[in-house]
């Protein structure tokens, strides 16, 4: 057996960044989601990234995460935005038939941010 | 090597089991987008197989047929096996906590699919995705 591999969470100002690196198995998703609730109520956080860009695939366990992660952070009043989905795997999404609930979605880091920032505006605290 | 067998007992076998069929899929010289679905499919089968089916193997082969290459992938257990097959196919139909994705989902993104279950002996699951 293998232990949980846990993915590093950055703090970039008041928006947390997960970048997925290795292929994950479901421990180590779900090991995220709670890793991510923590630091979400700890920081007090408005926005979460994840950055997808080195995920080569995405089923439906790790498609169930992002909806996770983003109800879950919406509870503590923080947006979620996927980012770097590659294009054979946002085709094949499609296909499998997964819709990803309330998770936005963006091209890069740079755009996820931009969201994050409009999003924090519309809602001021 | 043009087969190979897989036992699936744990989570990181599902993990086992996507990057073989990964390096299959290339040998086969499937497109990027076919070797995702490929993978996808066979990741929501291995994950069955681990959850309802209480473990099992899966057996992965590089198909050669004229110049058109192939691989298959095939998931056995010798679990409950599946009561109702046209149910277990429909999107979004689950017994578990799942999206009832997999099952239906899978069947979209290969070439040939195949299911073959029969309550109180298990089930097995094959799929077949070519080159074009
Ligand atoms: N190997 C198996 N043995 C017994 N039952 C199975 C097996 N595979 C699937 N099933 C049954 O078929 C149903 C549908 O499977 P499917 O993979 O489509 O959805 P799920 O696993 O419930 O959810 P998801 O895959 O979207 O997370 C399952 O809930 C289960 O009842
Ligand atoms: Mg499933």
């Amino acid at each position: 057996m293998t232990g949980v591999e846990r993915i590093p969470i950055l703090k970039i100002g008041d928006v947390l960044l997960a970048s997925i690196q290795v292929d994950l198995q479901d421990r180590d998703v779900l090991a995220l989601q709670e890793d991510l609730a923590e630091k979400i109520s700890a920081t007090g956080a408005h926005g979460v990234v994840l950055d997808i860009s080195a995920v080569d695939i995405v089923d439906s366990f790790i498609g169930r995460m992002f909806a996770t992660i983003a109800a879950t952070s919406k509870l503590f009043d923080a947006h979620t935005v996927v980012v770097g989905m590659r294009p054979a795997v946002a085709i094949t999404l499609v296909e499998l038939g997964l819709t990803l609930g309330e998770v936005r979605t963006a091209l890069d880091l740079e755009k996820g941010l931009a969201i994050l920032a409009e999003l924090g505006e519309q809602a001021p605290r | 090597m043009t087969r190979e067998d897989i036992p699936i007992v744990a989570d990181e076998d599902v993990v086992r089991v996507r990057q073989v069929v990964r390096s299959y899929a290339q040998r086969a010289k499937l497109s990027l987008v076919d070797q995702t679905k490929l993978v996808t499919a066979t990741s929501e089968l291995a994950r069955n197989t681990l959850t309802y089916g209480g473990g099992g193997s899966a057996v992965v082969e590089l198909l050669g047929e004229g110049r058109r290459q192939g691989v298959r992938a095939s998931f056995r257990d010798d679990g409950p096996g599946i009561p109702d097959i046209t149910l277990a196919l429909t999107d979004g139909w689950t017994s578990g906590q799942g999206m009832g994705l997999g099952l239906s989902g899978a069947r979209r993104l290969v070439d040939e699919f195949d299911l073959d279950t029969a309550v109180g002996r298990g089930t097995t699951v094959t799929v077949t995705k070519w080159s074009r």
